[in-house]
């Protein structure tokens, strides 16, 4: 085990390295000039020209990058361009918000996906499996922003159960933290509960008709056992991939979610970071997020072979 | 006997309650602003932060006429080359850094020679300050500046502490230190912007709040939402769609106050090759292009009547207007002989706006008049920093874009119409229109000034390198308990004399 994480890791190393020249380049590629963003209304030329040089613009590419990914690995992922903030210290604000309401979204889906994709297998054709098919397929298609504000109207301004946005730290005030990050993370998780749900059924509906579970139902095994310890746990391999992938899913809808909700996470910055071509926010959270994401797949390969013991030796 | 006591108490606990609950008020805005340094800081919404942070050495009332605050005196002399002052005495900054005429000084002499100072082309004029006693500062000018004191209206006025600036240098805005009704306490970077009240304000009674909380909330259907739901207590720059349910809302209440800026359609009449068209070349089909906007049709179907019509930098309530020219009706035909004149009949012109819904609206509805008259417009929508950033290289025709405003009439127009301005992405240059624009910033007489303003507007009402549209109404919405609230031209969020009541 402990060989076969060494090995991801340093695999990792290059792709991380890959990621970073990309974002490097792209943002280059992006129209809009960093330094009339950061400029606003007052852009005379000596503050460009002096802006221009203080964040190193006029230096060729390559040097950019090199200045950039030479301090990045000695832990200094630069300031932010519009608020002077030191980037790692933004991130070291900002992720503990994203994975608070990333998790938070990931308990809603998982324990409304996985369960009611399990009860719609094992009904398969009744009325109960239609019912999940069709709340399903409405958590898919309604789009977060939509529901979201709906959720707003309702819980917060009709019925004042629930603050509309906003954010309290966890070590705060821990049950205002929850109160506010509950509507978010429902809206965030309630489309992961949908896709869930399909892969967690057709997974399921696979494994109710192998040969083994017929063998244990046989051997006189109740329901129970033969569907929660013998087929849920087969199925849950493909499931786990599915639940990585949705991390990069949920990542990206936390951009939207946060936005309509305002709670100061990641996405937040960097679709402020973008708006203003603050680069080296930019930079930094994509860098963390890939790593992030590499992270997560390791993660969920070292499950695989927690979950299914004939993996182990590959 | 013993019921009474109760209800007394229960009375007492009341009001102590509503009390602690007016201690905190909570304030929705538009963005989250940049750094909190007025040296530094460029976004309009920072500044409503500082209306509670940074005292100025002169403020504006709602008339836009100068108004004491940490100067409570000022006078020119006569060849208008000194500007004395009289300060406030027994002020100190939120660290206890007394305020004098050698802060001021400090103050100045940082917004010009601080490198990452945005204020330099502010107090430009400023050649030297000069420490009379230690409540009077003279500042002597290069040249006469009647834009000055009006600059010191603003974030160049703004007093930092010179004890903390000292210190913390271009990270002042981390934890900036200024003398106003409250000082900084926290900031979480796009979440909260938490300010406390200064007990030794020099003002202190016309301040009715223990702190203030800044949240920044960008999308403006959200921002309402947490205003009705009461989790904050008033918030900025209401959409202008909102304004009818708002009222309808008995809960809530509406302020509003026609800003100082403009929003208009800057044309591309002589940047770079992409001026050669016959918008950019010719004025009498620019002039045509206005005449086939209806602005009041406009303002009703994309702003449901709340902004301002306009046609000049200045909107029509401003002292600076110059009434000889209204606000045009719409006259297609007229529109239509002023391009045959040109021997432009059925032209095509590309005008690029931002991408947020409101000016694609905006731009969709100038674009069904302008059909009428025989002007195609292709619309091209671009994210605000590239449409900018195209703007300024000179790569566009048509631009629609706007201006925030300032207090002194030349903030409005002398660098978008000068030659050499350093907003002018047009690239119009009339001599004439510079030398009326340079006397104006010259001049301490309001009366000559004013002619000058006319005799350019004239110009430039025939030229046309911007043609403006409408002004903006700051919309603000409150909570009815928010008393006392008083809207001004700048947007700005003024706190002395505002209380909550229950």
């Amino acid at each position: 085990m402990l060989s076969f994480l060494g090995r991801r890791v340093l695999i990792a190393i290059p792709t991380v390295l890959l990621i970073s020249v990309f974002v490097f380049a792209l943002q280059k590629f992006l129209p809009g000039d960093p330094v009339l963003a950061l400029a606003g209304e007052d852009r005379n030329p000596e503050m460009l020209a002096f802006l221009r040089e203080k964040y190193r613009l006029n230096d060729p590419l390559y040097l950019q990058y090199f200045h950039w990914i030479g301090n990045a690995l000695r832990g200094d992922l630069g300031i932010s361009l519009r608020t002077q903030q030191p980037v790692l210290e933004l991130i070291g604000q900002k992720l503990p918000v994203t994975v608070q309401l990333a998790v938070m979204a990931l308990i809603f889906a998982v324990v409304i996906g996985i369960p009611a994709g399990v009860i719609s297998a094992y009904k398969k054709g009744t009325w109960i499996d239609w019912l999940a098919n069709i709340i399903s397929l409405s958590g898919l298609s309604v789009p977060n922003f939509w529901l979201g504000i709906m959720l707003i109207l309702l819980v917060s301004v009709k019925l004042g159960w629930l603050p509309a946005s906003g954010y309290q730290p966890l070590t705060e005030d821990p049950l205002q933290s929850l109160r506010t990050m509950l509507m978010p993370a429902f809206v965030l998780g309630s489309g992961l509960a949908a896709t869930l749900m399909r892969h967690t059924r057709s997974a399921m509906l696979g494994v109710l008709q192998s040969d083994y579970v017929r063998t244990a139902r046989a051997k006189g095994l109740n329901e129970r056992t033969v569907v929660l310890k013998h087929a849920l746990r087969n199925a849950l391999v493909p499931i786990v991939t599915v639940v990585t992938l949705l991390f990069g899913e949920l990542l990206a809808g936390a951009v939207l979610t946060e936005q309509i909700f305002t709670i100061p996470g990641f996405g937040k910055l960097v679709v402020d970071a973008v708006f203003n071509r603050d680069y080296a926010v930019v930079q930094g959270i994509v860098l963390c997020t890939a790593i992030a994401f590499i992270a997560m797949n390791i993660l969920a390969d070292a499950l695989y072979r927690i979950l299914n013991p004939r993996m182990r030796d590959q | 006997m013993l019921p009474k006591k109760i209800l007394a108490l229960a009375a007492a606990l009341m009001v102590s309650a509503s009390w602690v609950h007016a201690a905190d008020l909570r304030i929705g805005l538009a963005e989250d602003p940049d750094v909190l340094d007025p040296d530094q800081s460029r976004t309009f919404v920072g500044r409503i932060v500082y209306a509670s942070l940074c005292d100025k050495l002169v403020d504006i009332t709602p008339a836009l006429e100068i108004t004491p605050m940490l100067a409570t005196g000022w006078s020119w002399s006569d060849d208008g080359m000194a500007l004395t002052m009289t300060l406030r005495e027994g002020v100190t900054f939120h660290d206890g850094t007394p305020f004098n005429a050698e802060a001021v000084a400090y103050n100045i002499n940082r917004s010009k020679t601080l490198e990452e100072s945005r204020r330099k082309s502010e107090v430009a004029s400023i050649e030297s300050t000069t420490v009379v006693d230690e409540y009077t500062i003279q500042m002597n000018l290069s040249k006469p500046d009647a834009t000055l004191i009006a600059q010191l209206a603003d974030r160049a006025g703004m007093m930092v502490s010179p004890t903390a600036a000292a210190a913390t240098g271009a990270e002042f805005g981390l934890a900036p230190v200024c003398s106003g009704p409250f000082s900084f306490k926290e900031r979480v970077q796009q979440d909260r912007i938490v300010l406390e009240k200064f007990p030794a304000y020099w003002n202190a009674d016309a301040i009715n709040f223990d702190s203030v909380t800044f949240l920044p909330i960008v999308d403006g259907t959200v921002r309402l939402a947490n205003l009705r739901a009461g989790d904050i207590d008033m918030l900025e720059r209401l959409s202008a769609t909102d304004v009818a349910s708002v009222k309808a809302d008995a809960a809530l209440g509406l302020e509003q106050a026609v800003s100082l800026g403009y929003q208009g359609i800057t044309v591309n009449v002589n940047n770079g090759d992409r001026a050669n068209t016959p918008l950019g070349k010719d004025s009498r089909v620019r002039r045509a292009l206005s005449l086939a906007i209806d602005r009041e049709a406009m303002n009703q179907v994309v702003f449901d009547g709340v902004m301002a019509p306009g046609n000049q930098a200045f909107p029509p309530n401003s002292p600076w207007y110059d009434t000889a020219f209204p606000v045009p009706a719409r006259d297609v035909e007229a529109a239509k002989a002023l391009l045959a004149e040109a021997g432009a009949e059925n032209i095509t012109v590309e005008i690029q706006t931002s991408n947020d819904p409101v000016n694609q609206q905006l731009m969709q509805v100038i674009q069904a008049m302008a059909a009428e008259a025989g002007i195609t417009i292709n619309i091209v929508s671009k994210e605000f920093t590239t449409q900018l950033s195209e703007q300024t290289a000179g790569n566009y025709q048509g631009s629609q874009i706007g201006w925030s405003g300032r207090v002194d009439p030349d903030g409005n127009i002398h660098s978008f119409m000068t030659c050499e301005g350093g907003l002018n992405d047009s690239k119009y240059c009339n001599p004439e229109v510079d030398a009326l624009l340079n006397a104006a910033r010259t001049s301490n007489d309001l009366a000559a000034r004013k002619v000058s303003y006319d005799a350019a507007s004239a110009i430039l009402a025939e030229d046309m390198p911007i043609i403006y549209l409408y002004h903006q109404t700051w919309l603000w919405a409150l909570s009815n308990k928010v008393a006392g609230y008083t809207p001004y031209p700048d947007g700005m969020i003024r706190l002395q004399g505002v209380s909550l009541t229950e």
